[in-house]
């Protein structure tokens, strides 16, 4: 990691120079594994789950709803390499459908709770003056607001169910999303070019798209990144509390409530397997995200 | 691990047998405090006049005297009643509609003052004609009473407007606690926040969701009860906190019932240390079709869905993992008025075949057009048996090609759900504290004649059924009107899809005695027949 | 003053939130017992209760109670909102701060030798370890390290062992309370350190790289002072903003452990009356909730002003 090319001098350089640059995606993704090998853990490990999400259609011995009286609570056997559940449902082929469903709730609520964060943010900072200060108030509201109560709230008005709970994940993400872009952002609205572009007489659009996105994407795609794992771990908790994923749905989380508690000690692998997935997806991640960090962020450049 | 839990159950029953035949023969011992569970949180009061949940009991039953129950020793009996603070059960006058009640003497509530007539008539009167802004939601089983009078210190007469059979199980009402007649006068709402009774044990301390304290009443009118010195009733709304205390010894019992899976992780960890003592529990899982919504007022579809269900081969494995046991119809299974399992195997979803069953119902759906039917389930966000049966049913209604989904909701949005119709199929409980078939199924009648019925449909013929059962006098005979009634709501009709009773299953501390196991969990709760073998 | 449009806006939002939740209380407790009841009932709850009240006369008593600290009383239990909070609080505060303690004398100094020792062996274990932190769901570790206590104890004694599940305040008897609070205190503490020391981490690492620490180690003043007195002090900036955000986060937030635990706390609290639908409340708790996140930002501010005396208090 200390044979790292020379540290751009800003943001935007290394952004246009990592992002811009038309190296191609393999091209940067090969650098990225080749520099940071324990990202690139990180990143195969989070490859292979979205993979088995992806294919579980057809990498799944069984179905992962339906019950087998015959089989209920079984150890892992070579019928049932991670054995069965209390209603004999197959437990490889609910992590690998848990698996689609983590993914879905995880990315679907961090791309949406993160972009809506990024225009609001940017937005807030680029116009400034009241649409700031009552954009930024707002945020503080929905930011202070205790989460539990939003999500209880969200899932009694609306029911249970996968969308729901994306929206009870997704509604935290936004202001912490648009904080540090804001942030970002206002530090390079002073900078003279953007006064430069306004007097040149560009519109709005432009100003933001060309200049200021892409100076807040780099700490953006971090956060963006870290969301994905926090929206997968915050889908378990929520079904811990009844409040997640419906049952006969295949989830992670769902798969460690109720059940798994009840039959830790009997039948452990019921709730070992899924919070082993749920570990083993967040923690790559989260991996991957750190790397990223140190890619992205020119300040935490290794020298 | 089949062969474990099996032994595991098997273990179990066995126990059970020691432990039953043990009660009978041991003395009780006096002293210790009995820790036990309360899985809830807190009650909204401490006022069994006002409140439905059985966490009001579990708090606050042994600091009080009722004025008669269901036998203790005895409490699976559902005619067994004794007397608790009246001398002797009385024989109806007046063709049936005056009860006279003569009052034990020499009773006394905890504060010192002595119990006479007068407040167990106020407490009456309280609950049977509740006062302009006080709630009493029992109110309505007691539509029999005319007036109720305490005509001296040691007398309380009920004075009915006609005779009925139901007016002595109403009576045994667990929440009838008898209060005081000067606190009641002074503030209806006393008792909510407080506690002053009569009862076996004093109150000693509460502490909001967290724990209920009592000790020893000594000036308690039986003699040489209670047993215990005091107990503390923890609450405790996980199951796996529950479970786990009974493993570490933290707790001894827990009332209300535990799943199969508890008991076997229990028995199998800690041997004969631990007694099981199971029974048919008095709440059935019912799944009420919205008939107001097309196509489910077509009722070759609702005998399609209910004939879709493997009961025989289902619930037996269900029984494992989930508190319900016994397949049955809408008549507590046991009781003389149940239909037998030759009677039980002609009403459809019941049948022997489950293929031709599931035959016949792929036919019914097809000629009813209804191939691709998919709908959405209302249940609610519990456990126990609630998740599990939905999961079942679910899974049951696949194999005819019915796709289903569930909307799981929160108590208070499911009521309102169900009250307002917002919903097509609707997994239900149907609980009650006594068992009293002819009032137990009075949820089923047509939606204009019992306004808990959230099915929406109207039937004269049903009607004509029940009030036939209702005013049968022959056992025999009332037994072949009620099974009549009840095949027109399962099958004829297919009103009601009765999936499973539910099964109440109580693991405890085999040092804890002196406590048998009922129908419900709302009665024989004041702990004053319970002591520790310690 | 900020603090005034936020602390309205959040009653606001639980006052309306609350209302447009389905069914009522009264629902809620006439048939959470399972048995079914008639309208005749629920008149009489609704009447007592005062629910058919206009919102905008609701919302008014609300705030006019809210100014003068005056929530009201539960419409669950009848008692005043602020006892009900009461009776709950100290459980929560109490795991709070041995959180706190516990989180802030592992991620400190582990977060600095880890930066230290970038790249080496020790800084990829501290890394992976707090990661995996991050990474598992705490209720999961909060059910494992009961099972753990209970199997570990019954393989040495012979009896399975777990602490008491009835409370007892520090005060009365803290040896009883102690091994209540400890268990919940470290599974939370665990996921607290994990992420203060990334964060402890990454401050030092940047703090080590300015020009000033640079120079310090050219003049070749001793290594320990220099960590010491200038990089850790500059470094503790942003580590003690995470420390504020999370304690705020904790009151509160634990809703899942103190269920797991069965520890009678505020986050507990929140879940019941939310589910109960007791308004009442519910907006007391959110009131407290959003002013504890509120006063915690500005004990932060006042804490950044005296680390770093560059900012001054505006």
């Amino acid at each position: 990691m200390t044979d790292l090319a020379p540290t751009p001098t800003s943001a935007a350089a290394f952004v246009d120079d990592t992002y811009v640059a038309p190296r191609g995606v393999v091209a940067t993704s090969m650098r990225f594994l080749r520099r940071q090998p324990v990202g690139a853990i990180g990143m195969v490990i989070v490859v292979v789950f979205g993979f088995c999400g992806l294919f579980a259609d057809w990498l799944a011995p069984y179905s992962p709803t339906s019950n087998d009286f015959a089989a209920m609570t079984e150890p892992p056997s070579w019928a049932h390499w991670l054995g069965t559940d209390q209603l004999g449902r197959d437990i490889l082929s609910r992590i690998l459908f848990g698996a689609r469903t983590a993914f879905i709730v995880g990315i679907t609520s961090a791309v949406v709770g993160g972009f809506s964060g990024l225009v609001l943010g940017v937005g807030s900072a680029y116009f400034g003056g009241r649409i700031d200060l009552i954009l930024q108030r707002i945020l503080d509201i929905v930011m202070s607001f205790p989460l539990i109560i939003m999500a209880l709230a969200v899932v009694s008005i609306f029911g249970t169910g996968i969308h729901n709970v994306i929206v009870a994940i997704t509604i935290p993400l936004i202001p912490r999303c648009s904080r540090v872009v804001r942030s970002s952002a206002l530090a390079i609205r002073e900078v003279p070019y953007v006064d430069a572009a306004r007097a040149l007489g560009y519109g709005h659009s432009r100003i933001i798209l060309n200049h200021m996105v892409p100076n807040v994407v780099a700490p953006f795609l971090i956060m963006l990144t870290s969301f994905v794992g926090q929206a997968i771990l915050a889908e378990a908790s929520l079904s811990y509390l009844g409040l997640g994923v419906q049952e006969p749905v295949a989830a992670w989380g769902l798969m460690l409530q109720g059940g798994a508690e009840e039959y830790a000690s009997t039948a452990p692998w019921i709730a070992v397997f899924p919070g082993l997935a749920i570990m083993l997806t967040v923690f790559g991640i989260n991996l991957f995200g750190d790397s990223l960090r140190d890619v992205l962020d020119p300040k935490m450049r290794e020298r | 691990m089949h062969v474990a839990m099996r032994a595991a159950i098997g273990g179990a029953a066995a126990i059970l047998g020691v432990g039953a035949a043990a009660v009978a023969a041991e003395t009780p011992k006096r002293g210790g405090t009995l820790v036990y569970m309360i899985p809830s949180d807190a009650p909204p009061s401490l006022d069994g006049h006002r409140e439905t949940t059985f966490a009001t009991i579990h708090t606050a039953a042994p600091f009080y005297s009722v004025l008669m129950r269901i036998n203790p020793d005895n409490p699976s009996s559902t005619n067994d009643f004794v007397c608790d603070l009246c001398t002797e059960m009385p024989k109806p006058a007046d063709d049936g509609k005056t009860w006279t009640f003569k009052i034990r003497d020499g009773v006394k509530f905890h504060d010192g003052s002595p119990l006479t007539a007068a407040d167990v008539g106020a407490t009456w009167q309280a609950i049977i004609f509740p006062a302009q802004g006080t709630l009493s939601p029992r109110s309505a089983n007691f539509m029999m009473v005319d007036k109720v009078e305490a005509p001296d210190a040691s007398t309380v007469v009920f004075k009915l407007k006609y005779p009925t059979s139901a007016f002595l199980p109403a009576l045994a009402d667990p929440y009838g606690w008898i209060y005081e007649k000067k606190i009641l006068d002074k503030d209806p709402h006393w008792y909510e926040k407080n506690v002053m009774g009569s009862g076996p044990f004093k109150f000693a301390g509460y502490e909001t969701g967290q724990s209920i304290k009592g000790e020893r009443n000594p000036d308690y009118y039986v003699k040489d009860r209670p047993y215990l010195d005091g107990f503390t009733g923890i609450f405790a709304s996980k199951q796996a906190t529950r479970i786990d205390a009974l493993r570490a010894d933290r707790a001894s019992i827990e009332f209300r019932g535990l799943p199969p899976s508890a008991r076997d992780e229990l028995v199998n960890e800690l041997g004969d240390k631990i007694t099981v003592q199971d029974s048919d529990w008095n709440c059935g899982s019912v799944v009420t079709i919205n008939e107001k919504v097309k196509p489910f007022d077509d009722v070759r579809v609702r005998r399609a869905l209910t004939l879709a269900i493997d009961r025989w081969g289902g619930v037996p494995a269900l029984s494992k993992i989930a508190d319900v046991k016994t397949v049955g119809s809408i008549v507590f299974p046991g009781d003389p008025m149940a239909p037998n399992k030759d009677e039980l195997t002609t009403i459809a979803g019941f049948w022997t075949d489950i293929e031709k069953s599931r035959a016949e119902a792929k036919r019914l759906l097809k000629e009813a057009g209804q191939e691709n039917l998919t709908f959405e389930m209302l249940n609610r966000d519990v456990d126990q048996p609630y998740k599990y049966v939905g999961i079942w049913a679910v899974d049951q209604w696949s194999k005819i090609g019915v796709k289903v989904t569930q909307r799981v909701l929160p108590t208070g949005p499911w009521f309102e759900a169900e009250r307002t119709g917002n919903f097509t199929v609707d997994l239900q409980a149907n609980c009650h504290s006594i068992v009293n078939p002819l009032i137990d199924v009075q949820p089923y009648l047509p939606t204009s004649v019992s306004e808990q019925n959230y099915g929406n449909y109207e039937d004269p013929v049903e009607m004509d059924l029940y009030n036939k059962t209702l005013h049968e006098t022959d056992p025999q005979k009332q037994h072949e009107a009620m099974f009549h009634f009840a095949k027109h709501v399962m099958d004829t009709q297919a009103h009601k899809l009765m999936m499973a009773w539910w099964y109440r299953i109580v693991p405890y501390r085999s040092y804890v005695k002196g406590w048998k196991i009922s129908p419900s969990h709302y009665i024989n709760q004041d702990l004053a027949t319970i002591w520790l073998d310690k | 003053m900020l603090t005034f449009p936020t602390l309205l806006g959040a009653a606001t939002l639980v006052f309306i939130l609350m209302r447009l939740i389905p069914g009522d209380i009264c629902l809620v407790r006439l048939g959470s017992g399972g048995t079914s009841f008639t309208a005749q009932a629920l008149d009489a709850c609704h009447a007592e209760i005062g629910i058919g009240r206009p919102w905008i006369v609701q919302y008014l008593e609300f705030l006019w109670g809210a100014v003068r600290f005056d929530f009201g009383t539960s419409m669950w239990s009848g008692k005043p909102v602020i006892a009900e909070i009461a009776t709950r609080f100290p459980v929560s505060l109490e795991v709070a701060v041995l959180a706190t303690v516990i989180a802030v004398s592992i991620a400190i100094p582990l977060g600095t030798i880890s930066a230290l020792k970038q790249n080496t062996w020790i800084d990829l274990l501290v890394r992976t370890v707090s990661i995996a932190g991050i990474a598992s769901p705490s209720f999961w570790l909060g059910i494992m390290s009961i099972l753990f206590v209970l199997d570990i104890t019954q393989a040495i004694t012979g009896h399975p062992w777990m602490p008491s599940i009835d409370y007892v305040p520090l005060w009365k008897d803290p040896i009883r309370n102690l091994s209540i609070v400890m268990l919940p205190a470290l599974t939370v503490g665990y996921r607290y350190a994990a992420v203060s020391m990334r964060m402890t981490r990454s401050a030092m690492l940047e703090v080590l790289r300015e020009d000033y620490i640079r120079t310090a180690r050219a003049k070749g003043l001793l290594e320990k002072i220099i960590i010491n007195r200038h990089a850790l002090k500059n470094a503790l900036l942003p580590v003690v903003t995470v420390i504020g955000i999370e304690f705020a986060f904790l009151i509160g937030g634990l809703v899942v452990t103190e269920q797991v635990f069965n520890l009678n706390g505020i986050g507990r609290l929140m879940v019941l009356s939310v589910q109960n639908q007791d308004y009442t409340l519910t907006q007391g708790l959110v009131i407290l909730i959003v002013t504890i996140a509120v006063v915690s930002n500005l004990v932060v501010d006042l804490f950044y002003a005296w680390l770093d005396p560059r900012i001054r208090l505006s």
